[in-house]
């Protein structure tokens, strides 16, 4: 009976494909509103992507995420390195300074200062120069995107030159000169990223007591990170989280402190709202439809639970139909988007969850089916 | 002469209180295996709840309805329904076909219910087709068929799964009078052998005559039995 279940639905055209256009609609709704949620707030963590060889991040104990600066005495550097099971400690410069473009405009840039002796920290994804030479005097390493974007120069007639190795630009008054381009995940508030020696930026920034923002540390093979930190916090009185964690808990200060995850959060309703109405309706409608049809082979035999049966598989074939090619759309605008400005992940919780969400429409529509279906008198067979 | 269908005392109500309709007041009523019985009477007299009830498919309020020695009242919703699958054939005024499925599928229905892999379903469809001289048209879609035809496919379809009763509810009132009388051909030529029975509903004077036994039913009862037309 399978077979007399798929030709019923996609025999009716016109219904089976409104069935299809809702649950499409819901999917995709869902799917592409929930990959720019993913997208944005994977932005606010840019800076931690970016950094993946430390496995714990040291910071003062009020610190509330990574944009959330309060710097630390140098000598704490020292101290982390002291903690046992630390295979190294670097640290680290997060700041926001102002960069003078050539038009006389200031921009504001996140300047980082990454280890002197090591350069852990410096970009991993080169466009052009080398990392190593971060050591030249006055060196800075920019993003792809800024140099041709935000802190490119602007000529004579109007249009913009991109910044190039030999360039050079100010920060605070200080010269950098320009020795290589990088790849860097988009931040949120998408300012430009500059990657300099801790050194070096400490020299650009104001004079300030304290200037070491983070202290990156490795545990040796073997040991924990998790482990670690609660050691680290322990003999230091920092606060101490693994890559993952600080990560989560950059994300979560987002999400508190923005209305960003109600927004989204309507959307993906409105999605679901939207499909289970255009869906459920059509469906049920199909049903009313049928009904004659289901009280006929109600007559000739059809036990009420080989018409759930047949429902189910109705409702089955189009839910993984429209959740196919709603994530299908969704992907498909996700690949048009992608040079953008506009945020778009779509890893495959996401693929998860939509088809989660499609599979309760689905369920919602067939059951309403089901209700009317087993209620349904044979004996309606005989009238006319 | 074994009997097919045994009802006595049979009692059907629609509704309750102040709107209830009696229906059938108590029918007594013997069909023999391997007759065609025609159920007729004005409209409105209960025949369609009479057959509903012989059909298994709506439950009588008093009286007993056995068939082929079975008790309706001992069988319960699916159980019910499985022993309707293995025991009946129907055939509607509106002939009820899918119309998203080809004639030999319709035929297969009543097989592919009962689990028939469906390439043997559908074989066995094609040659009861076949027999109701409709070979030809297998394929073809209920709506490009003609009433007369559709009405055939849906006689195929009764008969497909080789049930012992066949019930029919009004089968030639959609159709001109030479369809019917072809369509009631077919049901005496085909359907019509060894214990095989048929009760057919009708108020259509003109098939009267293929009918081996009328019963003549007046508000709720049956008034009486007779052997041929002119009897009446
Ligand atoms: N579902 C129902 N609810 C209430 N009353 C009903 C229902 N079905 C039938 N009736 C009533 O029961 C009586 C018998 O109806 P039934 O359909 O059995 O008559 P019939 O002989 O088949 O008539 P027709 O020749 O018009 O088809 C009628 O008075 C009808 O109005
Ligand atoms: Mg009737």
């Amino acid at each position: 009976m399978n077979f007399v279940a798929l030709q019923m639905l996609i025999g009716d055209r016109a219904k089976y494909i409104g069935i299809l256009i809702g649950i499409t609609f819901a999917s995709l709704l869902i799917t592409q509103q929930s990959a720019i949620f993913t997208g944005i707030m994977s932005r606010t963590f840019a800076t931690i992507t970016d950094l993946p060889t430390p496995d714990v991040w040291v910071m003062d104990e009020k610190v509330q995420y990574i944009d959330d600066i309060k710097p630390l005495q140098d000598t704490e550097l020292y101290r982390v390195r002291g903690v046992e099971g630390v295979e190294w400690a670097t640290p680290l410069y997060k700041g926001l300074l102002k960069a003078r473009l050539s038009n006389g405009n200031f921009q504001s840039c996140v300047v980082i200062g990454v280890d002197d002796a090591t350069l852990i920290g410096a970009p991993i994804q080169m466009v052009d120069g080398r990392v190593e030479d971060l050591r030249q005097n006055d060196a800075v390493i920019l993003d792809e995107h800024s140099a041709k974007g935000k802190l490119a120069r602007v000529q004579a007639d109007g249009s913009r030159a991109p910044l190039r190795i030999g360039d050079s630009l100010e920060i605070n008054d200080r010269r950098g000169v320009v020795v290589g381009i990088c790849k860097v995940s988009r931040t949120f508030q998408s300012q430009p990223v500059v990657y300099t020696t801790f050194s070096r930026a400490t020299s650009f920034a104001p004079r300030e007591r304290k200037l070491l923002s983070f202290v990156l540390a490795k545990a040796k093979p073997g040991v924990d990170p998790l482990a670690l930190c609660a050691r680290i916090t322990s003999a230091t009185g920092l606060r101490a989280h693994t890559r993952e964690d600080f990560k989560w808990i950059t994300m979560q200060y987002f999400l508190k402190y923005t209305g960003i995850p109600i927004n989204f959060g309507m959307s993906v309703l409105l999605g679901f709202l939207v499909g289970t109405i255009i869906a459920g309706q059509t469906f049920f409608n199909f049903t009313l439809d049928n009904l004659k049809h289901f009280g006929a082979l109600k007559a000739m035999g059809a036990t009420n639970g080989r018409l759930v049966r047949m429902i189910l598989l109705q409702a089955l074939l189009v839910g993984s139909l429209g959740w196919g090619m709603g994530v299908g759309g969704a992907a498909t605008f996700g690949r048009l988007t992608s040079s953008t400005e506009l945020a778009f992940r779509m890893p495959w919780q996401l693929l998860a969850i939509s088809g989660g969400v499609v599979l309760i429409i689905c369920s919602i529509s067939a059951l309403i089916c089901i209700w009317k279906v087993a209620r349904l008198e044979p004996a309606i067979v005989f009238k006319g | 002469m074994q009997t097919a269908v045994n009802l006595r005392g049979v009692k059907k109500s629609y509704g309750a209180g102040e709107s209830r309709v009696p229906a059938l007041r108590g029918i007594d009523l013997d069909v023999n295996a391997g007759e065609l019985l025609m159920l007729v009477g004005p409209s409105g007299c209960g025949k369609t709840t009479l057959i509903s009830v012989i059909a298994g498919i709506l439950d009588q309020d008093e009286g007993q309805c056995s068939v082929f020695g079975r008790e309706m009242g001992g069988l319960r919703g699916a159980q019910k329904a499985l022993w309707r699958g293995a025991t009946l054939g129907f055939v509607f005024q509106a002939f009820n076909l899918l119309p998203s499925l080809t004639a030999a599928e319709n035929v297969a229905v009543p097989l592919l219910l009962r689990d028939v892999p469906r390439r043997q379903a559908v074989a066995k469809a094609r040659e009861m087709l076949e027999r109701v001289g409709l070979g030809a048209r297998t394929e073809s879609r209920p709506w490009q068929l003609s009433g007369g035809q559709q009405q055939r496919v849906a006689i195929a379809r009764a008969l497909v799964h080789e049930p012992r009763l066949i019930v029919c509810d009004e089968p030639t009132s959609a159709l001109d009078h030479q369809t019917g009388a072809s369509v009631m051909e077919l049901m005496r030529s085909v359907a019509l052998g060894g214990e095989r029975t048929l009760v057919v509903v009708t108020h259509d004077a003109r098939i009267f005559s293929y009918a081996d036994r009328i019963a003549v039913m007046d508000d709720g009862r049956i008034s009486k039995i007779v052997d041929s037309a002119n009897q009446l």
